[in-house]
C-alpha cells in the first residue's frame, strides 16, 4: 500500500498502545453516530443541506489526536475541508456545535447560522473558516505556513482537502510554494482519496497512480496509506508530523479512504453498501484482539446515539439568527488575529 | 517632491519600521526589480514569488490569518481575474464566521488605462472590486493620498484593496502637497530612493524621515469648489476633470470636483451635500459602463435627491467592450479624455432643467 518515495522516520507500533486504540474507537464511533444524527436531521427538516464526513473516520480521528492545538504560529494551522467532523471531535470539539451549524442557529458557534453544516470556525485551535470551494485552503495554506516558518518552533499548517479539488490549481500552488528552495514551508499536505468527485469516478478523470506521486517532482517527501486503517493513519501521520515538525519542510500525505453516504445530500445521503467501512473493520479487530466484546460495542454505540439524539433536542429549541443581523461583523474593529503579537 | 511610486516605497518603508508590516511579495517584488513600476526597490521585507496569482492572494489571506500584517501584488491588475473566488474568500472570513477570524491584509494593483497597455494592462478594477463585500478599497490620485492611504490600509484590521492608477504613477506632487520631510528637490530624493541601474546588490536606500499620515476610509476630498455642478471621479480621469473643470471656468461654468480617495466605503455625504447645492451631477471613472461603481453613486443620486436635481445625473465611464485596443484611437475611444469629459461638463451645466 505504501509508496515510499524516501524514507521517514516511522513511529514504533508500540506507540498505539490498546488504551489509545480504544479511544480512537470511541471517537470513531461517536463521530458516525454524529454524522448519522446530521443526516437524520436533515431528512427531518432540521438542516437545508448536509455534507460530511462518514467513512473517513479511520484516518481524521488521529490527524485529530496528534494536532497540537492552541492560538498562534507556535501551534498548528489547520485548514480543513467539510469531511472533518471526526477531526474536530478528536480535538475536543462539542458535536451540539455541529448540530448547531446543522440547524442554522443563532448560537453556531462556528458560522452564527450563516453556513453550511461542517464548515467549521475555531480561532482559540487555529480552525481557519472551511470554505465550500474545494481547494481555496491550499493555497491559503501557504501563507500560515510562512508565518510559522518564520516563528521557529514545532507549530505547523496542515492541509487537508479531497482527490478530486487536487485538479485544482491551488493544489499545484501548495506543491510549488511549499518546496521553494527560498523557503521550504512546514506543511503537511494530506489529501483524503476516496475516489470520488461528486459523482464523478477518480478513475476516469486522474491519470496519475497515485496523487502522492506528484509530490516527487517538487523532492517533497510523499506517501499513499491505508486511511481506513486507524493503526496505520496513527503511525503514518505522527512520523509525518514529526518529520514536518522538526525539519521544517513539507509533506504529502494520500491516505484512502471510503465515503459512505455519497456526496452529500444533493445525492441523497444514503448509505452505500459496496465500500469498506473503516468503523466496522476496525471494531472487528477490536473484538479479535479481545480489546472490546460486541456487546460493549453494541452498548456505546446506544449511549451515544441517545445522548446525541437528546442534544439534537435541546439543539431544536435554540434561537434562529435575526435578518437584520445581517450587515454585523462585516468588517472588525478589533485585530483580533494581531491580538498579543 | 515625490512620484506617487515613490510615495508607495516610503509607505511601506514607514510601515516595515513602525507599523509590523512583515511581508511585501509578488511577481518581482523583491530584489532585484523591485516591482514592475519600481513601487518595493529598498524595501527590506519585499520578497518574490512564482508567477501564480492564486498562490499570492492566497498567501496574503493566510499570513492574515497568522496575524501578519502584509501586502501582496497582482502585478497588473488585469492578472487578478483568476483569484476572484480566493478574493471573495478574503472579504467572508469575517462575516461567514461571525466575526471569529479578521484578515489584516492588503491586495495592491495597479490598474486603468492611459499607458498603452492594451487588452491586459489596461483594465480598470472599481467596478469588480467593490462587488466584493468586506473589503475597503483605497484609489489615490496623489502621491500624497497614495502615502496616506496605503498606510491606512496596512494597519486596518480587515483586507484592503489598494488600486494605483497606472498613468499617475510618475506623475509628481503638487506644490503644497508633499509629504512632509521628503525633499524639495527631486532628484535628491531620486538619489536617496531610487535603485540605481545596472549592478544594486551593494546599493541601499537612504529613507527620508517622513510621519506617520493616516487618509482615513470614507473621506473625500474636494479639489475645487463649484456651484453650478458636481464632478465626482478618482483614479486617472480625477486630474483630468479638475483640468476641465479649470478649463470651463473661463466659460463662466465654475464645477465642483470630488475625489472620493476610498470607493468603500466611500464619502457620500460629502457627495451628497455638494450636488443637493448644484443640482447637476456628473461620475466620472474609466472602468466599463455596465455595472459601474458611477451607476451605483448615480443611482443613490436618483433615489436620494431627486427633487433637488436641476437636470438627470449622468455618467462618463469606459466603453462596454471586452478590453483597451493598443492603437492610440482605440484607446482614446473606450475610456474618457479630456474632450469628452469637458463635452459632458459643458453639457450637463447647460441643460436646461
Amino acid at each position: 500500500m505504501s509508496t515510499s518515495l524516501r524514507p521517514v522516520p516511522r513511529a514504533p507500533d508500540s506507540d498505539v498502545s490498546p488504551e489509545l486504540l480504544l479511544r480512537i474507537h470511541d471517537l470513531m464511533l461517536k463521530s458516525r453516530i454524529l454524522e448519522e444524527r446530521l443526516i437524520a436531521m436533515y431528512k427531518q427538516g432540521d438542516g437545508y443541506f448536509w455534507i460530511g464526513g462518514p467513512g473517513e473516520e479511520a484516518f481524521n480521528v488521529p490527524l485529530g489526536l496528534l494536532i497540537q492545538k492552541g492560538r498562534g504560529p507556535q501551534y498548528d494551522y489547520c485548514h480543513f475541508h467539510y469531511r472533518q467532523s471526526a477531526t474536530l471531535l478528536a480535538m475536543g470539539a462539542d458535536p451540539a456545535n455541529a448540530m448547531r451549524q446543522m440547524k442554522n442557529t443563532a448560537t453556531d458557534p462556528y458560522s452564527g447560522g450563516r453556513n453550511f453544516c461542517n464548515h467549521y470556525s475555531i480561532f482559540e485551535w487555529n480552525v481557519v473558516p472551511v470554505t465550500s470551494t474545494i481547494e481555496a485552503q491550499y493555497a491559503i495554506g501557504i501563507g500560515t505556513a510562512i508565518a510559522q516558518k518564520r516563528a521557529g518552533g514545532r507549530g505547523i499548517t496542515i492541509v487537508t482537502g479531497g482527490d478530486a479539488g487536487t485538479a485544482e490549481g491551488d493544489f499545484a500552488s501548495a506543491l510549488i510554494w511549499s518546496s521553494r528552495p527560498a523557503n521550504p514551508l512546514p506543511m503537511l499536505m494530506v489529501v483524503t482519496n476516496n475516489k470520488w468527485g461528486i459523482s464523478t469516478p477518480w478513475t476516469g478523470q486522474h491519470g496519475e497512480k497515485r496523487i502522492s506521486e506528484r509530490g516527487k517532482a517538487f523532492g517533497i517527501e510523499s506517501k499513499t496509506i491505508d486511511g481506513n486503517d486507524p493503526e496505520v493513519s496513527y503511525r503514518e501521520l505522527a512520523a509525518a508530523m514529526e518529520y514536518v515538525r522538526s525539519e521544517r519542510k513539507p509533506f504529502l500525505l494520500e491516505a484512502l479512504v471510503s465515503r459512505l453516504y455519497g456526496h452529500s445530500s444533493a445525492s441523497g445521503a444514503n448509505a452505500v453498501v459496496d465500500e469498506a467501512d473503516c468503523l466496522k473493520g476496525f471494531e472487528k479487530k477490536l473484538e479479535e484482539r479481545k480489546l472490546l466484546t460486541r456487546q460493549q460495542i453494541d452498548e456505546l454505540r446506544q449511549k451515544y446515539a441517545l445522548e446525541l439524539q437528546e442534544m439534537h433536542r435541546k439543539v431544536r429549541q435554540e434561537p434562529q439568527p435575526k435578518g437584520d443581523t445581517i450587515y454585523q461583523n462585516v468588517f472588525m474593529d478589533r485585530d483580533k488575529v494581531r491580538e498579543g503579537s | 517632491m515625490s512620484t506617487m511610486v515613490q510615495a508607495i516605497r516610503m509607505a511601506l518603508h514607514v510601515a516595515e519600521e513602525r507599523h509590523d508590516l512583515t511581508d511585501v511579495f509578488g511577481e518581482d517584488v523583491g530584489p532585484p526589480l523591485g516591482g514592475a513600476f519600481t513601487a518595493t526597490q529598498g524595501i527590506k521585507c519585499a520578497w518574490n514569488t512564482p508567477l501564480d496569482e492564486r498562490g499570492i492572494v492566497g498567501a496574503s489571506i493566510g499570513l492574515g490569518l497568522a496575524g501578519c500584517r502584509n501586502v501582496g501584488e497582482i502585478q497588473f491588475c488585469d492578472y487578478a481575474y483568476n483569484t476572484i473566488d480566493l478574493l471573495k474568500l478574503a472579504g467572508l472570513q469575517t462575516w461567514s464566521t461571525n466575526g471569529d477570524w479578521n484578515v489584516p491584509m492588503t491586495i495592491m494593483t495597479p490598474v486603468g488605462a492611459g499607458i498603452r497597455g492594451s487588452i491586459y494592462h489596461s483594465h480598470s478594477f472599481d467596478a469588480t472590486a467593490t462587488h466584493i463585500p468586506g473589503f475597503k478599497i483605497a484609489i489615490p490620485s496623489t502621491p500624497r493620498d497614495a502615502y496616506g492611504l496605503l498606510l491606512s490600509c496596512i494597519v486596518d484590521p480587515n483586507p484592503c484593496f489598494f488600486l494605483v492608477p497606472k498613468a499617475l504613477m510618475r506623475v509628481r506632487s503638487a506644490p503644497g502637497e508633499e509629504i512632509p520631510g521628503e525633499p524639495g528637490d527631486e532628484r535628491a530624493l531620486s538619489k536617496m530612493i531610487d535603485a540605481p541601474l545596472g549592478d544594486r546588490a551593494k546599493w541601499q536606500p537612504q529613507w527620508p524621515d517622513t510621519p506617520d499620515i493616516f487618509i482615513p476610509f470614507g473621506e473625500g476630498r474636494t479639489l475645487r469648489r463649484g456651484r453650478d455642478l458636481t464632478v465626482v471621479s478618482y483614479g486617472r480621469t480625477l486630474p483630468l476633470c479638475k483640468k476641465a473643470a479649470d478649463e470651463l471656468s473661463q466659460e463662466g461654468v465654475e464645477a465642483e470636483v470630488i475625489d472620493p480617495r476610498t470607493l468603500h466605503p466611500y464619502d457620500w455625504p460629502r457627495i451628497r451635500e455638494s450636488i443637493k447645492r448644484t443640482g447637476r451631477a456628473l461620475f466620472v471613472n474609466e472602468d466599463s459602463e455596465i455595472s459601474n461603481f458611477g451607476e451605483h453613486l448615480l443611482r443613490r443620486t436618483v433615489e436620494e435627491l431627486f427633487y433637488e436635481l436641476s437636470a438627470p445625473p449622468r455618467l462618463l465611464a469606459g466603453a462596454f467592450v471586452p478590453g483597451v485596443g493598443l492603437a492610440d484611437n482605440l484607446e482614446m475611444a473606450s475610456v474618457p479624455q479630456l474632450p469628452s469629459i469637458r463635452d459632458a461638463m459643458r453639457q450637463l451645466a447647460h441643460q436646461q432643467a
